[in-house]
């Protein structure tokens, strides 16, 4: 290969979705994160000899809203075991759908409009915790290691993509609306930093144009959109040396070290696990009927990209570039709902789309809270010119600190109180009054004194008018 | 004195559940030192138990159907604080945080568990010499093994130490012990009783079921056993079968098909018994006809390959990492490997090691795939088979009662003591030994009635004809 290919890289992720479900996969112990080790366990997520898994409905209605989400067909599926000894495996294999999955063959539609093909996504159980400990942490060198159960048998629905993903960003795009659509059907919280989203990458390089595809890493250990996009780029240019010097890639598995910023080598095709799988014979096989399913499909609501379109549809027509970002922030959040009510009530669907993706998003947490009434009551005050825009976003962050309190009360008490019509017709005439060579100017067409006498007209009304009354008035007296 | 009758004694004041259970207990005491059916006597529980039942009649309470009846448990069912080994090393002192759901059923029917049997270790055996604490001794003849796995729930009742017993049965564990002792031993219908709490050996073919020394007894036990259990996925949605009603209702018109494929690899002397008892069934009104299910013959080597490969999963926890046995070594893998090899014997290593060979890339399809291909094949030839006849009459063992330590070295001779009984778990249908005289050598014989899924009425109903029709053989205790 000569150093001035044009290389592309080929991407196929695998996302591994934690279950928002109130129990677990296959057993009546609680799905909570960040309890006391070992509290939310029993016999069945504990794999004690004699104890049997019951299947939990909940986490099979998630998932197949997850697969009506990605466009999937939902299948008579059944659950196999893979065997494989590790300490966090309480039965060491792990009950799996293998060759039956629940979910087969849909699609992720990207905001840009590209789609990324889903060849599946199926439910799991999800292992221990395990904690080194000792040595630094590390596997290798602890000295002991702590397991933690409570994690032991939570729902998991792994989501495969087909190898459609051609960049790091396209990669990151598909996590992120992944995401979104997950929060959407329910399906999970969407909090990566909790685990609640694990990804694997498979990623392969090959020169521009061709259509055969190179040998194949998968990489583990993603936790967060960051680390995906990072490890993605690490591995491709990695890649990409090792074929422009001559050497050819091995097909591996590899663990993503986030501190070191490297993929290091965990194990060959050779080390390979024989997970040996066989059809779970303490389970039946899971058959949705029709019923289920429509009901299921029924109690959906709409997915990010259907949001995303009706508020694009609110601002009418094509969404500026800085506007779909807008967009793109407040249906992530889950601010869109918000937003649309805004719009209904009457406030400039522009304006309530600007205040949630910038302002309200700030605020982080409490912000996403604020209640609608406030919110609407805000964006009409400053629709309606009793608010300028410095005070409308203050006033919006005190509403959103002062949980439950009257937008109109907290105005009044920051002194945001709108001048009447007369007296601001009135401090006008005063100031033009008190300027009669400057207002000759301005009246002959000098237009630099604009500035000049609403900035005097501020000053007289100590800020409290609004700055597009008062360039009204003015052109009203200018003539 | 039967099941029935201590309950019904039990139930209407004549006698105390606590005056039974101390004579249960003083006769394991005195006896089961040569016999070694029981691992633990339970003899505080018993005894509190019997108490509560007592309490029951006292206080005008229905104490249950088997009130104040000794049972002896094997012990792979998990009992609540009470330690549970499956006859292995590798369970040591571990004790289940929770009751089996046969044991619940049992104390909700007021028997009173009185203690955990030997057994070959995890069930893999056909004579409990396999058990990492000793050989359970036939009390027929201590010189011969009593059969297995549940070797020591059928010497438990042969011996006359509790009138009920609870066995499992994969391939045949607690027909052929039933046979080899001299006792009623019946599995049912794959999904009638619940595995909960049953510490799995293979688990598409297990199946709990009960030994008593009589038909009735037997069916009894069963009726309170056979409840849905929504811990089970496979437990099936069903009311209880009432069996015990039908134990006397006769053969009269019942069709019967004699089974040479059941019968032709046995001894002789075990075969007359058979043909005996279809002459038996057959003077008593029923239809008895000849009829031929080659298939059976596959049935073994299906068995020994799908029964492996799910315990090779199903072992796979006694890792030393969580309860039992832990060898410690230099890292996790390490430990895991001294732990399996210090716990294990030699019988579950080697289907361990089978079972994962044929689950293994490259071997699942020409072993696992192929295996459960015959399965299929030896569940539609039943299917035939009962086109034209209601019920199949074979042998349970293909001799009687063999020494002790004759077959301990040869793990194929082994095996051949399962191929009558095996086609029945492959097929997850119902089966049951019943005593019908004995050999040239004096010891017992069983004769297997097999019905069709859920035609446990049926098969109750036939045997108790089998049970009428047999000659009268007095046990020395």
């Amino acid at each position: 290969m000569s150093s001035d290919t044009v290389w592309e890289t080929v991407i196929g992720l695998e996302v591994h979705c934690e279950l928002a479900t109130t129990t677990k996969l296959f057993c009546g112990c609680r799905n909570a994160f960040g309890e006391e080790p070992n509290t939310n366990v029993c016999p069945v997520c504990l794999g004690l000899p004699g104890s049997l898994p019951v299947l939990n409905a909940q986490a099979v209605e998630l998932a197949m809203r997850i697969g009506t989400a990605l466009h999937c067909e939902i299948h008579a599926s059944s659950f196999a075991r893979k065997n494989y000894f590790y300490p966090d495996q309480a039965k060491d294999y792990q009950i799996s759908q293998y060759d039956e999955p629940i979910n087969v063959g849909g699609w992720l539609e990207l905001p840009g409009g590209f789609r990324v093909g889903v060849t599946r996504a199926h439910l799991e159980e999800d292992t221990g915790k395990l904690t080194h400990v000792g040595a630094g942490g590390r596997i290798n060198s602890a000295r002991h290691a702590l397991v933690d159960y409570n994690r032991s048998g939570v729902p998991l629905v792994e989501i495969v993509s087909e190898p459609d993903i051609r960049s790091t960003a396209q990669a990151r795009a598909y996590a992120a609306e992944l995401r979104g659509i997950l929060v959407a059907t329910g399906a999970s919280d969407g909090r990566l930093e909790e685990g609640s989203m694990r990804f694997d990458a498979n990623v392969s390089v090959r020169p521009g144009g061709t259509d055969q595809f190179g040998t194949r890493c998968e990489i583990k250990n993603l936790n967060s959109l960051r680390s995906l996009g990072r490890a993605i780029e690490y591995e491709a240019a990695r890649q990409i040396a090792l074929i422009e010097g001559g050497e050819s890639v091995t097909q591996e598995t590899r663990h993503w070290d986030e501190a070191a910023g490297r993929t290091q080598t965990m194990r060959s095709k050779e080390e390979a696990n024989d997970y040996r799988y066989f059809p779970e014979p303490d389970l039946v096989p899971l058959v949705p009927d029709e019923e289920w399913q429509r009901r299921v499909r029924a109690a959906m609501g709409p997915m990010p990209a259907d949001r995303r379109a009706i508020l694009a549809d609110l601002v009418g027509g094509s969404a500026s570039e800085a506007e779909s970002d807008q967009i793109r922030a407040v249906v992530d959040l889950g601010l869109d709902g918000l937003v649309v009510d805004a719009v209904l009530a009457g406030a400039p669907a522009q304006l309530a789309l600007a205040r949630a993706a910038n302002e309200l998003a700030a605020e982080g947490e409490p912000g996403l809270a604020l209640p609608q009434s406030s919110f609407v009551t805000v964006l009409q005050m400053e629709a309606k010119g009793e608010l300028s825009a410095t005070q409308s976003k203050a006033v919006l962050s005190a509403a959103v600190a002062a949980v439950g309190s009257d937008p109109r009360e907290l105005a009044r008490e920051m002194g945001f109180e709108a001048l009447g019509a007369d007296t601001l017709t009135a401090a006008v005439a005063e100031v033009v009054a008190a300027h009669p060579d400057e207002w000759a100017r301005y009246v002959e067409g000098d237009d630099k004194l604009d500035g000049f006498f609403t900035g005097a007209v501020m000053k007289a009304t100590s800020g409290k008018a609004n700055g597009k009354e008062v360039a009204a008035e003015l052109r009203r007296l200018r003539g | 004195m039967g099941a029935r009758d201590v309950a019904a004694a039990v139930r209407t004041g004549q006698r105390s559940a606590r005056e039974v259970t101390e004579e249960a207990l003083a006769a394991v005491a005195a006896r089961d030192g040569e016999t070694h059916a029981f691992l633990e006597v339970l003899a505080d529980v018993a005894r509190s138990r019997a108490t509560a039942v007592d309490a029951a009649v006292a206080g005008g309470r229905d104490p249950g159907p088997l009130a104040g009846v000794p049972v002896a448990l094997k012990d792979n069912l998990c009992t609540r604080g009470i330690p549970t080994t499956c006859g292995s090393r590798i369970l040591d002192g571990w004790r289940p945080p929770y009751d089996a759901t046969v044991v619940e059923l049992l104390h909700a029917a007021g028997a009173v568990a009185l203690g955990k049997t030997n057994m070959d270790e995890f069930a893999m055996g056909s004579s409990t010499e396999n058990s990492a604490f000793g050989p359970t001794r036939n009390p027929r003849d201590r010189e011969k093994v009593p059969g297995g796995s549940s070797g020591g729930s059928a010497a438990a009742v042969a011996a006359g130490f509790t009138p009920l017993g609870l066995g499992s049965d994969t391939g045949g564990s607690i027909r052929q012990p039933a046979a080899l002792c001299g006792v009623v031993g019946m599995k049912p219908t794959y999904g009638r009783v619940s595995r909960y709490g049953l510490v799995a050996f293979a688990s598409s073919l297990d199946q709990i079921g009960p030994f008593a020394a009589t038909v009735g007894d037997a069916a009894l036990l069963y009726d309170v056993l056979a409840q849905h259990d929504p811990c089970d996925t496979t437990s099936l949605r069903l009311d209880s079968p009432a069996t015990l009603e039908v134990v006397e209702a006769g053969v009269d018109g019942v069709r019967v098909g004699l089974c040479p494929d059941l019968i032709e690899g046995c001894a002789p002397d075990v075969a007359a018994r058979v043909y005996e008892a279809a002459e038996a069934l057959a003077a008593a009104g029923a239809k008895v006809d000849e009829i031929r299910v080659p298939e059976f013959r596959y049935g073994l080597s299906a068995y020994y390959i799908i029964a492996p490969a799910e315990a090779s999963s199903n072992l796979a926890r006694y890792d030393g990492v969580r309860y039992g046995l832990r060898v410690d070594a230099e890292d996790a893998a390490a430990m895991n490997m001294a732990t399996r090899t210090a716990g294990f014997g030699a019988e579950v290593k080697r289907r361990i090691m089978l079972g994962t060979y044929a689950l293994s890339a490259g071997y699942y399809d020409a072993y696992y795939a192929q295996a459960q291909r015959v399965r299929t094949l030896v569940m539609q030839a039943f299917e035939r088979a009962y086109t034209s006849v209601d019920v199949l009459l074979g042998a349970t063992a293909p001799t009687t009662a063999f020494p002790l330590g004759d077959k301990v070295d040869d793990p194929m001779a082994m095996y051949m003591n399962d191929i009558c009984t095996i086609p029945s778990n492959l097929a997850g249908h119902p089966a049951v030994s019943v005593p019908f005289g004995v050999g040239d050598d004096g010891l017992p014989v069983g004769v297997q009635v097999l019905a069709p899924a859920l035609a446990e009425r049926l098969l109750f109903q036939v045997a108790g004809a089998v049970e009428a029709a047999a000659p009268r053989t007095e046990w020395s205790a």
